[in-house]
Formats: structure tokens, sequence, C-alpha cells
């Protein structure tokens, strides 16, 4: 590839359209205009194209295929939202019936598509890669080259460079062109720009740096695309879920059984059915109670013996306590346990005792009463009057299942049964069948023939259950500093704008010229100034073929035949 | 006077403040004539709509904190509420740029875009209502507010794109363009027919009930605010009244389906009302208002807007509403139908830069992607809150 050297003895790479020193249009376009996107330099993907690394390059170098992969994943992220994802469909439902129920034959082919899932699916995984490489190629395309002219640029301008300007006028001869100059220049030092001065001519330049600010912007979307790829890592990312009774503790899932949880108590606050503020609400939504909070008072705990299983002798260290809130989560040696969810009176005890079905028998019972935790149930009762009670089969969350036995749904004591056996003083637990009856809320059956006794419930014991979240994201830091970088590239390059003006004295004449690569109307704003100030005139708008004074004139006459009727 | 009526009295002044505003604007485009024929003398009436627009955002802003007072809450956490704030955003910023570029143009269409906005609101409940523990947070104020002014900002990129397509669009012949037009005013119009019915109807304290089936096939009640056009899935209306010939499938809201129609039918009714009145398209009937408007300034200044608000809507619909999830939900991101509608609009705004910067989209390409844009933030504001179903539902 052949290097280009301009007539001011600049030699440009192959490829330029202005040369990067004076301006000078290498390439003719046969437009009035220069195109002064990236300052007409050469980029890599302009210039070469043969091997396959080049042509992979140019595909990802194009802003254009870069704005296709951001339509592509517009379009595809909305086809997600038509139906819920797959962890917003109720607890317990199975995506693989829920979706053609719930939206008859839309729902299945949503189902069948993988849309249920798209977000984490391969080619939604593609299109957000194929996003990433494109930012990389398509900055580093265009910010060196970039960087590279703006460096190179010179104050004084070629002609070619100056007139095919959008902003753009020269003056006739006139007397003591360097004094206007001058003056202009006082007046463009007030509005903060920077000058650069070469026999008698000007650069103005101001806000360069906001050139740079697409270019940081993506720099932190990269990081950031990075930050997210790497919560694929297990260690970076822990997800866990733990429910935790009330005055129960427990070990806290993805802690590696180092850290413990006690639920010390769990409250649930309403707000005032009598509050005046939300009178009017309460009567729309028909006054359900609506919850104000619902919070963990939890004791942090640390296993101190690190080895070994967990047994009596494991010792616990108090690490703090805590009230865990919804928008209020205990953090601590990077993890955080968030409220999430709760159950209210969840039963946990039931006390039983026993009774003679003919009361006729001096026979006194009353000392027999015993306490099933319907968690964690002891199997066998034994009192000192020689009276035994067995569990003989516990289901926690009772159900009739397909063949049409007894069973239990989960361990989650919901609707309890449990079957006892009951011996008597003159039985043998090991040989003998005592009295068998199931047992419930509101349940008491007895199993084989007519029973002598009956276990009666007479208590009943109930606890919340708090539900938390453990999360450990160690790729938070990493998505914080890309997350930073971003935003301070986007208002770098938003809210400041490159300007430059040019004022060159050539014989005599004066030529003005201006670019921006956004505020135009600021720009002109500062050239009106100078205007005001100087001899030097207002450069013209060379793509405005539009005349104001004509235009409200034919207003007028439109209006005038218009109020005439 | 409580400081819930005291806001409420704040609100409609504002209101009113904003009308002002809209006729000053219009006066200062439409009269100019008048002033030229006596000489140099400039017309005020510009000036007199952005004291007006000024004055009506403090009466917005002293709506808000009388109401922040009574609920004790940042007045964001409901749909009456968060779209009342995005129309006194819209304001807001439209205050901001005004002083750029001192188009009155500008003032006579974001004006009445703002006050259609609070008025749509004003359709949604108004009660306060108690806070539920999710919300309870100080990132309430400062993502929601953040992103209403984001928002506001974009919309006076839409505000501008419709301007500028209004005054260069060729109406004269009918094409692709003139129809798409016509459909957005349309869609204006609707949206006006909606609130006047509402309004209508609700003075009249209309109220239709039915017995139906849903779609758990469970019986159940439905109330109708208009008059029922169509009847939900097997429905018996309770009372005197007339029965509706078309029944909907279970799945559908009737309620809410009949309403849009009436709405439609009303905003049909008004476009071809103006229709006839002008013997043109809507559009083509404003069109001589605006030749003195400067299509490549309003291309800038559309352009402006998208890039003031840009930064702005990111951070508060994309960054800090990923901090706030981080705390509330215990992830930064979920795919809620709302995260991913904002990442949508941030794609969007994005890809319509690009073009901007890099492919050269100016003047009517970039005008009309200002209309998209708008139309993606109305989507998610009410079709993704009050249809598809997601943690963001509030109201």
């Amino acid at each position: 590839m052949e290097k280009v050297k301009c007539d001011c003895g600049h030699v440009n790479p192959y490829g330029t359209y202005l040369c990067e020193s004076c301006g000078k249009p290498l390439l003719d376009d046969n437009q009035s205009l220069a195109d002064m996107r990236y300052e007409g330099v050469a980029r890599r993907s302009q210039t070469y194209s043969k091997s396959v690394v080049d042509k992979v390059w140019n595909f990802f170098s194009s802003v254009k295929v870069g704005i296709w992969i951001i339509v592509l994943i517009l379009l595809a992220s909305m086809l997600g939202t038509i139906f819920p994802q797959e962890m917003y469909i109720p607890a317990g439902e199975r995506a693989s019936t829920y979706y053609e129920q719930e939206y008859g034959v839309l729902g299945k082919l949503y189902y069948q598509l993988g849309l249920h899932t798209m977000y984490s699916s391969w080619w939604y995984m593609l299109l957000i890669a194929s996003l990433g490489i494109s930012l990389v190629i398509c900055s580093l395309d265009r910010v060196v080259p970039l960087h590279r002219a703006l460096k190179t640029q010179r104050v004084t301008r070629h002609k070619g460079f100056l007139s095919r300007q959008k902003l753009f006028s020269k003056t006739e001869k006139m007397e003591e062109p360097e004094k206007s100059i001058e003056k202009a220049e006082k007046v463009l030092k007030e509005k903060h720009y920077r000058i650069f001065k070469e026999d008698g001519n000007i650069l103005a330049e101001k806000g360069r740096f906001a050139r740079w600010g697409p270019y940081v912007n993506h720099v932190g979307l990269i990081i950031f695309l990075i930050g997210a790829m790497l919560r694929f890592f297990p260690e970076m990312y822990i997800d866990e879920h733990i429910w935790v009774r009330e005055g129960e503790q427990v070990v806290i899932r993805g802690t590696d059984g180092e850290y413990f949880l006690r639920n010390d108590e769990f409250i649930v606050e309403l707000y005032d059915e009598e509050d005046e503020r939300f009178r009017e609400s309460f009567e729309r939504t028909g006054g359900n109670p609506v919850v104000k909070t619902f919070q963990t008072s939890a004791t942090l705990l640390k296993r101190i013996n690190n080895e070994g299983p967990i047994g009596l002798g494991t010792e616990f260290e108090e690490i703090m306590q805590y009230d865990i809130r919804v928008n209020d989560p205990l953090t601590f040696d990077g993890y955080s346990l968030y409220q999430v969810d709760y159950k209210l009176n969840e039963l946990s005890e039931f006390t039983f005792t026993l009774q003679r079905n003919e009361d006729s028998s001096e026979e006194d019972l009353s000392d027999i009463q015993f306490t099933v935790d319907l968690f964690n149930p002891e199997l066998v009762y034994e009192f000192e009057n020689g009276y035994r009670v067995e569990i003989f089969q516990y289901f926690p969350n009772f159900y009739i299942n397909d063949q049409k036995e007894p069973d239990t749904l989960n361990r989650i004591p919901d609707n309890p049964r449990i079957i006892f056996e009951v011996f008597t003083p003159e039985m043998n637990p090991d040989t003998d069948r005592g009295e068998l009856s199931l047992v419930g809320v509101q349940v008491n059956e007895a199993l084989n023939g007519d029973n002598n006794y009956r276990i009666r419930m007479i208590d009943v014991d109930m606890n919340h259950v708090t539900a938390l979240t453990v999360r450990r994201d160690r790729t938070l830091p990493i998505l914080i500093v890309g997350g930073v970088i971003f935003m301070i590239g986007l208002v770098q390059g938003s809210y400041w704008y490159h300007r430059r003006i040019w004022l060159q004295n050539r014989d005599g004449e004066i030529w003005v010229a201006g670019h921006t690569n956004k505020n135009w109307h600021g720009l002109k704003k500062d050239f009106e100034t100078i205007t005001k100030n100087t001899a030097i005139p207002m450069p013209l708008d060379q793509t405005d073929d539009w005349n104001l004074i004509e235009e409200v004139e034919g207003v007028k006459g439109k209006d005038d035949s218009s109020t005439s009727k | 006077m409580t400081a819930v009526q005291v806001s409420s009295n704040f609100l409609l002044l504002a209101f009113f403040l904003y009308l002002a505003a809209t006729i000053f604007f219009a006066v200062s485009i439409t009269g100019k004539r008048f002033k030229n024929k006596k000489g140099e003398e400039k017309n005020k009436s510009g000036l007199l709509g952005y004291i007006s627009a000024i004055l009506a955002i403090v009466a917005s802003l002293l709506y808000f904190i009388f109401r922040w007072i009574a609920s004790g809450h940042a007045p964001v956490s409901n749909m009456f509420e968060y779209t009342t704030f995005l129309g006194i955003c819209m304001a807001i910023a439209f205050a901001i740029i005004y002083p750029m570029y001192r188009n009155n143009f500008l003032g006579l269409f974001t004006m009445p875009i703002v006050m259609l906005i609070i008025a749509y609101a004003s359709m949604f409940p108004r009660d306060i209502q108690p806070l539920i523990p999710a919300l309870q947070s100080y990132w309430l104020k400062i993502h929601v507010i953040t992103v209403a002014l984001g928002q506001g900002i974009l919309a006076i990129g839409f505000a501008a794109g419709l301007l500028y397509l209004i005054r260069v669009i060729d109406f004269s012949k009918a094409s692709k363009k003139v129809r798409w037009l016509e459909f957005i005013l349309f869609s204006i119009l609707s949206t006006i027919a909606y609130i006047l019915l509402g309004i209508g109807f609700g003075a009249a304290n209309y109220e239709a009930e039915f017995n139906y089936i849903n779609e758990k096939g469970i019986e159940a009640q439905m109330v109708y605010t208009m008059p029922p056009l169509i009847s939900p899935h097997e429905g018996e209306r309770i009372g005197e009244g007339f029965d509706p010939f078309l029944a909907t499938p279970a799945i559908i809201r009737s309620n809410d389906l009949n309403t849009v129609i009436w709405s439609i039918l009303g905003g049909l009714i008004l476009y071809f009302g103006l229709r006839l009145l002008f013997r043109k398209p809507i559009g083509g009937a404003i069109q001589p208002l605006l030749k003195a408007v400067n299509p490549q300034t309003v291309d800038e200044l559309s352009y402006r807007a998208i890039a003031i608000g840009f930064p702005v809507f990111t951070l508060g619909g994309l960054i800090f509403a990923m901090i706030w999830a981080q705390i509330a939900w215990t992830r930064f991101w979920g795919w809620d139908p709302k995260e991913v509608w904002a990442l949508i609009t941030f794609l969007f705004y994005a890809a319509y830069l690009h073009l901007r910067l890099s492919r050269g989209w100016h003047g009517e390409k970039s005008a009309w992607l200002c209309v998209i844009g708008f139309a993606l933030i109305m989507f998610n504001l009410i079709f993704v809150n009050l249809v598809i179903a997601g943690l963001h539902s509030y109201a």
C-alpha cells in the first residue's frame, strides 16, 4: 500500500480522504462539501481486504453492521416480553404445560421456540457477543487514525479544505486584515477557545475531548459486557435460597458451612386501615390489607472450628445482629442476604394426649402428654406409667397419590397427618401390633378396627417462616467500573461539542470557516460575536438554501387569502 | 384544605397555565405579521408564552411538593403520579431547551403535548396509595425522577420531530408519509377522545355491570365505565340496559377493550370532522402555519434534545435502575418486561445516534426516528404497565 504525500509535505496513509495535516482533499468525491466524519482519515477497514482477519475486521468495523446488530437485539428482546419468562411463571408450574394452558397455541409455540428462556439462549448470547466485538473493532478502527489526524492538524489549511466546510466565507481584499484577526482572537479567547497561530492564521479550537466520548463509553460498555460474562464462572456468582423458621438456626447455603443464620423474630406489619391518607385507596381496592414491612431479626453466626461435620460440639461465634428487610439486605464477607418472601402461621408443633374411648376405667391418663415437632418428629414417646406411643408413619403434606395410597408432597407441614401406634404397658412393642390411628387437623381415624385409646390433639403451635436469598456477586465491581466509565464517556460526548474556527489571511482576504460535530447553532452564535466585534463577516451556511424572509412573506400571503374567505 | 386538595388545585392551575402558554405561543406565530407592518417591533407573545410555561412549571412543582407532603413519599409511585410527572418533566425540558433556540413553534407543539399527558394521567385513579415494601427506598425518588426527566427531554425530540415532519412533508399528494403522519395525528386525537369521553361518562357516573365467566372458568363480575359495545365472555348484563351483540373471548379484558373501541371511534369522529372542515389532511392544514420554521434548526433541535436526554435516560432507566434492582430484588437485571423495554428504548436511541452521526441520517429520517422513539416510551409506560404483567405493575 502506497502512502500518499500531500503538497504540504505530510505523508498520509493509503486511503486518506483529507490530508491529516493541511486538510487538502486527496480523493475527489465530486461533492461540494467535504465529508468531515473522522476527519477524513484512512481507516484500516478501508485499506486492507486480503486475509480472513481483514475480512472479519472489515465486517465488524462497519457502523452499518453495528447498527444492524443493535436493531436485531432490540427486535429479539421484544419477543421475550410477549409472555412471561420461565422464572416469572407461578412457582410449581411446569413450563412444558403452563404456556399452552395459559396462552393456548401461541403459548405452546412460544415454549417450543424456546422464547421462554430466550435471554439465555445461544443465539441471544451470540448477538450480544457480536455487539461486543463490533464495539471493540469499530472503536479501534476509528479512534487511532482520528487521534493522529487531530494531533497533526495544521493551523494553515488548504483552500480546498476551507471552501468545502459547511460554514465558510471569504472577504474581499481588505485593509489590515491582521487587526481583524487579532480582535477575533481576543473574542475567541474570551469564549474559552484554544488558539493556535501560524503565519498570522488562526485555528481556534474548543472541546476536542468531546470527540473521545464515544470511545470512552464503548470501553465502559466492553468492560460491562466482560463483567456480565464472568457470571458464568461459579466462583464469581452464588444465588441460593433459604427458608428459616422463627427460632431456628440454619447453615447459610453457598458459604460452605462457614456461616449460619438464626431467625430471632419475624414480623409483618400492615398499613393501618384507619389511615386517613390512604382511605380512598383502601375503599377503591376493597380494603385488602397492604403489607407495610416484613422483617427478619436475625443473628449471623460463624463456625469456629471449621473441620469435621457439624455436631453437638460445634462452636459458633456471633458476628452480628441485623434486621433484614426488603431494600435493606444484610451484607457480610461479600455475601448478601435479602428478604424476599415469608410464610405466616406455618404449623410447627402438635401436642397430644391419650384418652380411653369408654371412660369407665379409673385409669388416669392425663399425665400422658407429648409434643410432636412437625419438622423433625421424634418417633417414640415413652411414659412413666408404661404407655408408649410410636409414630408409625408421618406425612408432612398429605395427599392421596396416583396409586391411591397416602403420600406426602414435600417436607413442608402444610397438611400434616400422623399414623400413631399406641402400646399399653402390657404389650411388647417388638412383637405386638398396637392400635393404629391416623391423626391430623380435624382428622382422627382408627385404622385397625375399633380402638380403645384415642389420641387427642390439645394444642397447636405455629411459626413464621422467612425466605431469604443468599447472593454473592463478585462481578459487581467490574460492572460498576464499566458503568461509571460508560456514563463518563456518554456525558463527555453528549454535553460538550468539538468546535473549530479557522481564520486565514490569504493575500489580504480573510477566509473564514467553521466546523463542529454537533452543535451548529452554538457555533454560529460564536461567529455572530466575532462579526459583531470585527470586520470579519458571518460565514454562510452552505447547506442552507432556505431563506427566512421570503418564507415569512409566503405565510403572510397565504394567511391573508384564508382570512378573506 | 388538606395538602392533597392544595396539590390538586395547583395541578389544575398548572394545566391552565400550560394552556395560556400554548395560546401565547400560537399568537406569537400567527400574530407576527401585525407587528411586522408597524416596523421592527418585536412580538412579545413568545416571551409571554415562555413566562407562562415557567409559571406553569412552578405550579406543577407545588402540586408535586404538596402531594409529597400529603403522601409521605415521592409522588411517582403509580400511573397517575408517574404520568403526571412525565408531563411536568417534558415542560421542564422545554424550559431548558427553549432559551437555546428561542423557537416559539417548539412551544406551540410542546405545551399541548404536556397538557395531553397530564390530562391522560388524570384518567387513572388519583388516590394516594400506600407503598409496598419493595418501593420503600430512597432509590424510588432517584431512579424514577431521573427516568422521567430523561423521557421528558427525549419527548422534546419527538415534538421537534413532529414539527419538522409537518413542516417538510408534501401533503398535496397522497403518499405513505402522509398516511403515517396522519396516523400519528389520529392517535393524538384518539387520546383526546379518550380523555373527553372519560370525563363525560365519569361526570354522568356511568356504570354498566356484567356477570361473566372469566379465563379460569369462574363466574365473576365486571364493571364498564363506558356504554358496552362488546360484552365479556358469556356476559349477562346486571340491571337495565342494551345488550351488546359481540362477545369477546375470556382472556380479553372486555371492559378495557370497550374503552379502547370508544376512544378509536371518538378519534375517528374528531379526525374526519377536522378533515371535512379543512378539506385536506390535518397535517396539511397545520403546515401553512409552520412556513416560518427553519427545518435545519428544528432538525438540530430534535437531535440536541435526544443527545441531552439520552444520557439522563440511561442513567435513570438503566444504571440507577440496576443499582436499585440489586438492592430490592437481589439482582441488578432480571429480564422483567419493564427492564427489557427500557433496554429496547436505550438500544433504539443508541441506533438513532449512530445512524445520525455515522450514516448521515438527518432531516426526515431522523425526525421519523424521534417519533418512533417516543412511541416506544409511551408503549413502555402504558402497555407494559397495564397489559404485560411484571414486577413493575404497580398501578
